[in-house]
């Protein structure tokens, strides 16, 4: 026997995993070992393989080659289903409740609380309840899951995980869209988790979390296995160096800011009753202002309302010192705004659509669908953003949906540059987005401001904010709260002007 | 508790209601033991399917072969037990057979080809329809005295006779609407119309579950079948063409999301009620030509759908609300 105290047997050990989707080879002889009682990080870039790994260790998808041991015994999980049996409860990277149902038969659809052989309902809401408390969400389990906000359903997603979960319990980037005070509280939870004896796996792209949560990391590039370490014998560079297999320069911060030029847009009180207090705002050419604050804050209405994706109620809009109206987007467009919008599953991409007609179709669309753009130029134009953006992709007529949820992303955020806007509004550009190209997005920000692009971004990474804004406006309760600008851009600046009262 | 989901519900229930008072005010016989008998007979077989039709649409299907289905029923009914000495029972027992696994084919062929519904039970329909005029081109009389006396089973209230299928069809009413919100089955139904890969990563049995809600229109469809060879005492391979789509209409006016996902079993009872009650008015009225049936219903049907529209698009800005109030909830609570 093997398994001494100071080598435990791992609770789930994946061996040759390897899986093949036309064009590409998407995992490679992966092993992966989970030791009780551990969070494992698996890391990598966009498009490494991460979430096709853990799809295949739960069933979702039938792996081409390998075998899997849970508890030291061989296992093959044919579905999602059956991982759940063998007590693997799994957070998979797309959304993954159903709207339809209330909040309480999302968290038990599968295992409802039975009586007599029928489903008791009063029982399965108080559960629901009670389990629910325990995350620190006092809400009505029998109420439809769409009545909540989109990280109220993440926390019940990962609640129905942590439920179904007696040995594995595995996260696919579950805190892209939560806020820090949430992320905390999940770190808490899966803390008690690891208490109790399971193994976590937790994929993520913000590294700090990857070191204040995890113990070990598998890191994965190109669909193979790059190594394995403990993280406390390494460093964030030392990960980063692995995941990209070259070294990341230091970032160096490059707000000298220029001088910026003219006025582009003149924003006098614009607002929408219920939605959003009325804010004035002015943007000039080569400028980059921030918007930071909360979820639910207002970020994002303030980023839809300057676009027309909803409809002011009051103020006016000068665009170079002429009003102009903001019906609906397609005005937006025609004035030559572009909107890269936060979630890229409700209103970004068109799934069943090849990469290339996904890129083009901003561009396609402000030209008008009578006049079609030749197709040597989008193909061009395809190819050049795939390669300024680094999107992996097998080809670029493949279904978009079958990328991996960063190169989504990049891909979106390739729409809007490709219509080159004078005003770029971006919603949470890096969510998903792996370090390598983290640091590339901040560059192009920096590059299109120098090249006099007005750029409105809107982010919960403060770092971020600090590195390209030339203005930051701190947004609290639906409501402009005060404008950081030059030297008093910190993240503690941002994070007082965030946590104070009347901090303005 | 009022919920929004249940507004369609209310809609169709109290759509009933006015209906139902608007012919009473018209014709104050209509407000009798007899007419609600006649109702429920009348529209038995009709109600029976719509059951299954109800989860089929709840999950994001739809199934065109019940009318084929239907009229197969009866003729191999009636052909069976013109040419042999095997009791009705039996013969029950073997069709529901039949059709129930006649349903899981398709199911089967729905999931594992994945091919749309939509196709594979239109290739269902001619299948069944074919099937049954290879039996008997022509009507076939069904003469047993089992059947004479299910026929002669009543139950009798203020002179009116509430009949065995009738009673048939509400008791496949609350058994559906029992299996689609305390089961297991039905929650997976529900899920199905959700979303099937989100269904599916949540672990929902999608084969079996697919396989399941066919298997389950088809079996109905063949009870449909033996109640309409109840009611009618023959088989006819021309019979009830056309029958799935006045279920589908049943099953909308009940407050279905034609989408999948959202509705109720309850519902489709008051749809066919609903239905039935246009009929009775035009029976009563007695100069209307049977036509304006269809008129009212087609009317009735588009009404129903601008509503659901409606109510969708009310439902999403609510839930837009609802979710940018909770957000900021959530993060002041932590
Ligand atoms: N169903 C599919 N068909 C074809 N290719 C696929 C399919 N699913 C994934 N891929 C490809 O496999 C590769 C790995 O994708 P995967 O989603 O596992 O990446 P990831 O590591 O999770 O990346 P991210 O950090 O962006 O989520 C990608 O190149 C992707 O395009
Ligand atoms: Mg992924």
């Amino acid at each position: 026997m093997k398994d001494t105290p100071t080598h435990p047997m791992p609770v789930l050990h994946a061996r040759g995993i390897s899986k093949f989707f036309p064009g590409t080879i998407a995992l490679d002889d992966v092993d992966l070992r989970l030791m009780p009682g551990e969070v494992h990080a698996l890391l990598g870039e966009n498009g490494a393989g991460k979430s096709t790994l853990i799809k295949c260790l739960t069933g979702a998808y039938r792996r081409d080659a390998g075998t899997l041991m849970l508890d030291g015994q061989d296992v093959a999980p044919g579905s999602t289903a059956d991982s759940q049996l063998l007590g693997i409860g799994t957070v998979y990277q797309e959304v993954n409740l159903l709207p339809n149902l209330t909040v309480a038969e999302n968290l038990y659809l599968g295992r409802q609380p039975m009586r007599r052989g029928f489903i008791a309902r009063r029982r399965m809401n108080a559960q629901a309840r009670d389990v629910l408390a325990g995350y620190g969400l006092d809400i009505d389990p029998a109420e439809p899951l769409t009545a909540y906000s989109v990280a109220i359903q993440q926390v019940v997603a990962i609640a129905r995980a942590v439920e179904m979960s007696g040995k594995v319990l595995i996260l696919d980037e579950p805190t892209a869209s939560l806020d820090r005070d949430e992320v905390q509280l999940l770190f808490g939870v899966i803390r008690q988790v690891k208490a109790r004896g399971l193994a976590v796996v937790f994929i993520t792209h913000f590294l700090d979390q990857v070191f204040e949560i995890s113990d070990r990391a598998t890191v994965l590039r190109n669909g193979r296995v790059v190594g394995e370490c403990l993280l406390r014998d390494v460093t964030q560079r030392d990960v980063v160096t692995m995941m990209l297999g070259r070294q990341l320069e230091a970032q160096v911060k490059t707000r000298d800011t220029g001088r910026p030029g003219k006025t582009l847009l003149d924003i006098k009180g614009l607002g929408k009753r219920g939605m959003i207090a009325p804010f004035s705002l002015t943007i000039r050419e080569g400028e980059v202002v921030g918007l930071a604050g909360l979820l639910g804050s207002g970020r994002t209405e303030t980023a839809n309302l300057i676009f027309g994706a909803v409809p002011a109620d009051h103020g006016q809009v000068l665009l170079r010192g002429r009003e102009i109206g903001l019906r609906n987007p397609r005005d937006a467009v025609a004035h030559r705004f572009a909107l890269c919008p936060e979630d890229r599953k409700i209103d970004g991409i068109v799934g069943d659509l090849s990469v290339r007609d996904n890129i083009i179709l901003a561009l396609q669309a402000r030209q008008g669908w009578m006049r079609p753009i030749p197709r040597a130029k989008i193909e061009e134009i395809a190819q050049s953003y795939v390669r300024a953006l680094d999107i992996r992709l097998a080809s670029l007529d493949m279904p978009i949906r079958l990328l991996s949820g960063g190169n989504q992303q990049k891909a979106l955020l390739a729409r809007w540059l490709a219509t080159n806007p004078d005003f770029l509004i971006l919603d949470e550009p890096t969510r998903g987005i792996d370090v390598g190209a983290h640091a590339e997005i901040i560059a192009l920000i920096e590059q299109l401001r120098a090249d006099g692009m007005a750029l409105l971004v809107a982010s919960s990474e403060l770092e971020e904010l600090v590195a390209y804004s030339t203005r930051v406006i701190v947004l609290r309760d639906r409501e402009q709260v005060s404008e950081l600008t030059g030297d008093q851009i910190t993240p503690d600046n941002i994070i007082n002007a965030i946590a104070t009262e009347d901090a303005a | 508790m009022i919920r929004s989901t249940h507004l369609p519900l209310l809609i169709t229930l109290a759509t009933f209601v006015l209906a139902y008072a608007l012919c009473a005010s018209a014709y104050p016989a209509m407000l009798s033991w007899r007419v609600i008998a006649n109702l429920l007979t009348d529209n038995a077989f009709l109600g029976i399917a719509a059951v299954g039709m109800t989860f089929v649409i709840l999950s994001g299907g739809i199934d065109l072969s019940i009318g084929s289905v239907i009229a197969f029923t009866g003729v191999f009914l009636a052909v069976i037990l013109r040419d042999t000495s095997i009791h009705p029972l039996v013969a029950f027992a073997l069709v529901l057979t039949l059709t129930t696994g006649f349903g899981a084919a398709m199911g089967a062929t729905i999931h594992y080809l994945e091919m749309p519904p939509f196709i594979v039970t239109l290739a269902g329909m001619f299948l069944a329809r074919g099937a049954a005029y290879v039996l008997s081109t022509e009507s076939v009389p069904i003469t047993h005295e089992f059947y004479d006396t299910l026929q002669g089973l009543y139950w009798k209230v203020d002179g009116a006779r509430f009949r065995l299928i009738g009673g048939l069809m509400v008791l496949t009413f609350l058994v559906g609407i029992i299996t689609a919100h305390r089961t297991r089955f039905g929650q997976n139904v529900y899920a199905l119309g959700g979303g099937e890969q989100a269904a599916k990563l949540m672990g929902v049995p999608v084969a079996r579950t697919t396989i399941g809600i066919y298997a389950v229109s088809g079996g109905l469809a063949g009870l449909s079948g033996i109640v309409f060879s109840l009611y009618t005492s023959a088989g006819y391979s021309l019979a009830t063409v056309g029958v799935e789509l006045d279920a589908i209409a049943a099953v909308v006016i009940g407050g279905t999301l034609l989408t999948g996902g959202y509705g109720f079993v309850a519902g489709t009872f008051f749809g066919i009620l609903i239905m039935g009650l246009i009929q009775t008015y035009i029976v009563f009225d007695g100069t209307l030509s049977s036509w304006w049936t269809k008129i009212v219903i087609g009317g009735l049907l588009f009404a129903f759908i601008l509503l659901q529209k409606g109510l969708t698009w009310a439902a999403q800005k609510r839930a837009a609300q609802a979710r940018r109030r909770t957000a900021t909830g959530s993060a002041a609570l932590s």
